[in-house]
C-alpha cells in the first residue's frame, strides 16, 4: 500500500537529486523507495516519469537551463536502468505472457517514455525486447522477423516523425504484427495513431499493458496497404511539394522577412541560424499537418513555439510574419494556405487571451 | 382434356384431343414437329397436349392402366402452373430442371388461350464447364491468398501457423504440419477450422503414419485412398477434433532441394473423402508453403550466421571503469547496416594502476568490406596492447601490419590512454591523421587536443606527436570521426554541420555524463541531417564524473536495501 503523501514526497526528493545533477543521490532514493515497500510501477510511473514531465515544462518556462536538462533527462534515464538491472531482478520478470518489442519512430531521440513502457511490460510479465531511441524501420522489420513478437509497441514524441511512423506501422502489419502506438506526437486520444492505421493506441504505461492484455488480434499481412490508402488527401501532391522544397522555402522565408524587418539583417550568424531553425521547424509541422489533413498538428506547435519564446521574452508575434511570408510562397497550394490561415488565426486569438493550452513536447 | 385446345400460331392447332398427344409432325409442317431441340405444348390446365419427337425421345413415360403417356418433370408442371396464373404475355427468365440425370433450360411462348409452348434446352454441359471454371478460379483465388500471406512473413514458426491455418479453412477440417526433425524431435503445428493454432515438439515416430515418413524423406505422395485413417496415432489429431478420422492427405511440402516438412490434412468420417482434384490441390498448396518455409529458414540461417560474424565488427559496449566514464555511439551510414568503415574499441585496464585504452578511428570507404579492415585493426591493436605505454610503437606496428595485407585501404584513428589519479583523469592521446579530439570545460570552454600525426596502412613510414590533457570533474574529451562534422542538412538543406557547430554543441554539455553528450551529439547531427544522407557517425566520450560516488560503504547500503525489497 503506497500512500500519496508518500509518493509526492518521493516526487520532490527524487526532482531535487535530479536538477542538481546528483546521479547517485538519485539512485539511491529509487533503491530507498522500493526497499520502504513502494511498488516498482507506481515509482516508475508516479514518480519517475512525473519527475521527467517536470523536467520538461521547466525547461519551456525557462526556468531550468539547456544543460540541467540534459543532465537531468540522462540522470533518470539511469535510475530507470538501475532499476532494471538490480541483481535480484525484481519478481515478476519470467516473460511468461509472451514476447513483446518496444521502439521509438525512425527519427525519434525522446527514449524515456518507451523505455518506461518498456520496464513496466516487463514488470507485468511479458518478454520485452526493448530496441531504443530512432529504431530505422529495416531493424525493426528484421528483428520482427527473427522474433516473431505477439505486437510491436511504436513510440513517437515529436509529430513531425509521422509519415516516417506510417511507414513503420504499415511495415509492421505487413509482416503480419500488429501495432500499438503510444506518445504525444500521435495526437489528443491517439487521433493520427488511428488515422495511419495502427491497430491500437494507448495514452500511457499502463493503457499499453492493458492493451496488450486484452490480446490484439493479428493483422491480415496479405491486405498491403499504399500510403493513400489511408489517407487519400496525399493525391493533391502538397505534402510532396512541400517537404521537397523544404530547402528552399527557408531561404526564401529568410530573404521575405529580411525586406519585411531590415533589423534581421543586422543579426549575427548565429542568430539568423535560430531564425532559419524556426522557420523549418514551422515548415516541418505544416508538412505533417498536410500529412494526416489536420490543422491540430499545427496550430498546437504554433501556440506552444509562441509559448516558448515568449519565456524567453521573444515576441510571439513574429511567428505571424513567418507564416505570412510562407503563405506569399505556397499560393498555389489550398490546402496548405488553409493551414497557414488557421495557424495565423489560432495565434492572434492567443494574443488577445491570456489562458494558454500546453502543447506539444519539444524539448531538445 | 375433353375439349378443343388452341396452341399458339407458331404450331396449327390440334383438332382433337388423344389419351397421348399424337406426332406433331403431319399437322405443323416442319416448324417445330423437327426441331432438334424437345418441345412440349402444355395446355391451361397442364395437360400435356403435344410433343415432337425430341420431347418424345427424352420425357419418360408413365406406367398407369396400360397406356405409357409421357409425363411432364414436376418442376415443369410447377413452372407452367406460376406462368398461366399469370396475365398473358408476360415473358418470365428461362427455367432450369434435370431430367433423367441433365440438366434443361425451359423457354416458354404462350398463346393467348393460355396454352405454352415449352422449349427445351439442354444447358449441362455449359453448367458442367462453368462449375469447373468457378471451382478453379476459387482455387486461384486461394493460392493467390495464401501466396501472399505466406510471403510476408520469413519467421519459420509464424510461416507454419499461416499454412496450417489456411490448410484447415480451405483443404480440409483440420491440418498438421510436420517439420523435419531437429535431433529426434519434431516440430508440429496443429490446427482446426475457426479455432486457434496449437505448436508443440515432441518426439514422434513419422513411420507411424501411413506416407509420413516417405514424406520427410521427399519421395512421392502416398494417394490418399491408400492411407488407413484408423491407424492414426493420436499426435496427428488437433485437441478438440471429434469423431472418427474418414479421410487422410499427407503431401511432402518441397523445399530447397531437401524436403521443408509435411502436411497432414484430414477430414472427420461424417464429411465426404478427399477427390483425387483436392489431392492435386493440395499439392499445389504444400508447393507454395515448402517455398515460403525453405525461405523463412533460409533466412533465419543466415540471420544467425550474419550475428555471428557481426558479433566481432560491432562497436563494444562501453561503462564506467575505475571511477572513469566511457560512452560510445555508432551510427553506420546506411539503416539497413549494422557496421561500416567507423570504428571504436575499449581496452579497460586490469587494475586501477593501469591505463585504459580507447581507439576510435575512421577506415576509407563505407559498408562490410571497410567493416572487415576495422575488424583487422581492433584484433591488431588488441594485440598490440601490452605495448599501449608507447603510442608510436603501437601506430609503427600497426602501420606495418596493414601495409602487408591485400588491404589497399587506409585508416586514420585517435589512441587515447586514459587513468584516473584522485579526481582527475589523466589522457594521453595521440592522433594517427585523424580529426584532433575535443575537451569541454567545466566552465563551457571547448578546447582542441594538439595531436597530428600521418594516417596508417599507406605510407612505410609515419609519425606523430602526442598529447597530454587533464579532466577535471565535469569534464569531458570527445573522440568524433569525420561523419559528424561532415553531416550536411540544416534548415537550409545543404550547409555542413561543421567543427563550429560541433563546439557549440559540446558547450552545452559542460558536467554532462560521458553517455549524455555522445547522445547529445549524435541526436544534433542526425536532426541536422533530417531524412538526407550521411555517412557513418563514430562518437566516444571519456568522463571525469561531476559528482564522485560516495564511499564504498554507501553504495553497498543501497545493495542491501535493494535486495531485502518485497
Amino acid at each position: 500500500m503506497t500512500l500519496p503523501i508518500q509518493v509526492s514526497r518521493l516526487r520532490e526528493r527524487l526532482w531535487r537529486a535530479v536538477v542538481d545533477g546528483d546521479e547517485y543521490s538519485a539512485v539511491r532514493i529509487a533503491h530507498g523507495a522500493l526497499a520502504e515497500g513502494i511498488e516498482e510501477e507506481t515509482l516508475l510511473l508516479d514518480v519517475i516519469a512525473r519527475v521527467q514531465e517536470k523536467v520538461g515544462t521547466e525547461w519551456a518556462a525557462d526556468r531550468i537551463s539547456v544543460a540541467q536538462e540534459h543532465a537531468a533527462t540522462a540522470i533518470n534515464e539511469r535510475v530507470v536502468a538501475a532499476l532494471a538491472h538490480r541483481p535480484d531482478g525484481g519478481p515478476y520478470r519470467q516473460g511468461h505472457r509472451g514476447r513483446v518489442t518496444v521502439g521509438c519512430v525512425d527519427g525519434e531521440w525522446h527514449a524515456f517514455p518507451a523505455r518506461l513502457v518498456a520496464e513496466i511490460l516487463r514488470l507485468r510479465g511479458w518478454q520485452v525486447d526493448y530496441l531504443g531511441a530512432q529504431t530505422p524501420t529495416p531493424h525493426l522489420v528484421a528483428h520482427l522477423h527473427r522474433t516473431n513478437p505477439r505486437a510491436v509497441l511504436l513510440s513517437g514524441s515529436i509529430p513531425t516523425h509521422l509519415p516516417t511512423a506510417h511507414a513503420a506501422i504499415t511495415a509492421c502489419q505487413a509482416v503480419g504484427v500488429p501495432v500499438l502506438a503510444g506518445g504525444r506526437a500521435f495526437g489528443p486520444l491517439g487521433r493520427y495513431a488511428f488515422a495511419l492505421g495502427a491497430d491500437r493506441w494507448a495514452a500511457d504505461a499502463r493503457g499499453a499493458a492493458a492493451a496488450l492484455e486484452a490480446e490484439l488480434p493479428h493483422p491480415d499481412p496479405a491486405a498491403v496497404r499504399h500510403i493513400v490508402d489511408d489517407l487519400p488527401h496525399l493525391a493533391d501532391q502538397e505534402y510532396t511539394m512541400v517537404v521537397q522544397s523544404r530547402g528552399t522555402l527557408v531561404k526564401q522565408t529568410l530573404r521575405d522577412l529580411e525586406d519585411r524587418f531590415p533589423a534581421l539583417r543586422e543579426y549575427s550568424d548565429e542568430q539568423r541560424e535560430r531564425t532559419a531553425e524556426d522557420i523549418a521547424h514551422i515548415v516541418d509541422f505544416l508538412a505533417t499537418a498536410l500529412y494526416v489533413d489536420d490543422a491540430e498538428v499545427f496550430t498546437g506547435f504554433l501556440l506552444w513555439t509562441a509559448e516558448i519564446l515568449e519565456a524567453r521574452s521573444v515576441p510571439a508575434v513574429s511567428l505571424v510574419s513567418g507564416l505570412d511570408a510562407l503563405s506569399d510562397r505556397l499560393r498555389d497550394f489550398p490546402r496548405t494556405l488553409n493551414l497557414l490561415r488557421e495557424g495565423t488565426t489560432a495565434l492572434l486569438e492567443r494574443a488577445h487571451s491570456p489562458a494558454h493550452g500546453p502543447g506539444p513536447d519539444l524539448h531538445v | 382434356m375433353g375439349r378443343a385446345v388452341c396452341v399458339p400460331p407458331l404450331v396449327c392447332a390440334s383438332p382433337s384431343s388423344f389419351a397421348d398427344p399424337r406426332d406433331a409432325g403431319v399437322n405443323v409442317g416442319a416448324t417445330w414437329g423437327d426441331a432438334p431441340y424437345p418441345v412440349l405444348v402444355i395446355d391451361r390446365d397442364g395437360a400435356l397436349v403435344g410433343l415432337n419427337a425430341a420431347a418424345r425421345r427424352l420425357l419418360p413415360r408413365g406406367n398407369g392402366e396400360g397406356t405409357r403417356r409421357h409425363l411432364v418433370p414436376s418442376w415443369l408442371s410447377a413452372a407452367h402452373r406460376r406462368l398461366t396464373e399469370r396475365a398473358a404475355g408476360t415473358v418470365t427468365a428461362p427455367l432450369t430442371g434435370e431430367i433423367d440425370e441433365r440438366r434443361y433450360e425451359a423457354h416458354a411462348t404462350p398463346s393467348e388461350d393460355g396454352a405454352v409452348v415449352w422449349w427445351l434446352i439442354d444447358d449441362t454441359d455449359r453448367r458442367v464447364a462453368e462449375a469447373a471454371l468457378y471451382s478453379s478460379q476459387e482455387r486461384v483465388a486461394v493460392l493467390s491468398a495464401v501466396s501472399s500471406r505466406l510471403l510476408s512473413t520469413l519467421n519459420v514458426p509464424r510461416c507454419a501457423e499461416a499454412t496450417v491455418s489456411m490448410a484447415a479453412e480451405h483443404l480440409a477440417e483440420a491440418a498438421v504440419l510436420v517439420l523435419p526433425p531437429q535431433g529426434r524431435r519434431h516440430t508440429l503445428t496443429h490446427a482446426r477450422r475457426g479455432h486457434p493454432v496449437q505448436r508443440v515438439v515432441r518426439r514422434i515416430d513419422p513411420r507411424t503414419v501411413q506416407g509420413l515418413a516417405e514424406a520427410l524423406q521427399g519421395f512421392p505422395p502416398v494417394p490418399a485412398r491408400w492411407i488407413d485413417p484408423d491407424g492414426l496415432p493420436d499426435w496427428v489429431i488437433p485437441e478438440g477434433f471429434t469423431g472418427p478420422v474418414g479421410s487422410v492427405i499427407v503431401t511432402p511440402l518441397p523445399g530447397h532441394g531437401v524436403p521443408a516438412g509435411a502436411l497432414i490434412l484430414l477430414r472427420s468420417g461424417t464429411e465426404r473423402a478427399f477427390t483425387e482434384g483436392e489431392e492435386v490441390f493440395a499439392r499445389l498448396f504444400a508447393a507454395r508453403a515448402g517455398a515460403a518455409l525453405s525461405a523463412a529458414r533460409l533466412y533465419t540461417e543466415q540471420t544467425a550466421i550474419t550475428a555471428t560474424l557481426m558479433r566481432e565488427l560491432l562497436p563494444p559496449a562501453l561503462h564506467t571503469v575505475d571511477g572513469v566514464e566511457y560512452a560510445g555511439q555508432y551510427r553506420p551510414a546506411g539503416d539497413e547496416e549494422r557496421v561500416g568503415g567507423d570504428f571504436y574499441d575499449f581496452h579497460p585496464g586490469s587494475e586501477s594502476a593501469q591505463e585504459t585504452l580507447v581507439v576510435l578511428g575512421d577506415v576509407a570507404g563505407k559498408g562490410l568490406d571497410a567493416a572487415v579492415l576495422t575488424g583487422k585493426i581492433r584484433n591488431t591493436l588488441h594485440a598490440l596492447l601490452p605495448l599501449a605505454g608507447n603510442h608510436d610503437e603501437v601506430l609503427r606496428l600497426l602501420n606495418g601490419a596493414l601495409l602487408t595485407t591485400q588491404h589497399t585501404r587506409f585508416a586514420t584513428l585517435v589512441l587515447a590512454s586514459v587513468r584516473r589519479q584522485d579526481d582527475r583523469v589523466h589522457v594521453r592521446l595521440t592522433s594517427a591523421g585523424h580529426l584532433p579530439p575535443l575537451i569541454v570545460r567545466r566552465d563551457g570552454s571547448v578546447e582542441e587536443v594538439p595531436t597530428r600525426g600521418t594516417l596508417v596502412g599507406a605510407l612505410p613510414e609515419i609519425s606523430s606527436v602526442g598529447a597530454e590533457a587533464v579532466l577535471g570533474p565535469g569534464e569531458t574529451c570527445l573522440l568524433y570521426t569525420d561523419g559528424i562534422t561532415e553531416a550536411r542538412g540544416g534548415p537550409l538543406g545543404d550547409e555542413m554541420f561543421g567543427e563550429r557547430r560541433l563546439r557549440r554543441t559540446l558547450a552545452e554539455c559542460a558536467g554532462l555524463p560521458a553517455e549524455a553528450v555522445v547522445e547529445r551529439v549524435q541526436m544534433l547531427a542526425a536532426q541536422w541531417i533530417g531524412a538526407g544522407r550521411h555517412d557513418d557517425m563514430a562518437t566516444v566520450a571519456v568522463s571525469a564524473p561531476a559528482k564522485v560516488p560516495p564511499g564504498s560503504a554507501d553504495r553497498e547500503g543501497a545493495g542491501e536495501h535493494g535486495g531485502r525489497r518485497k
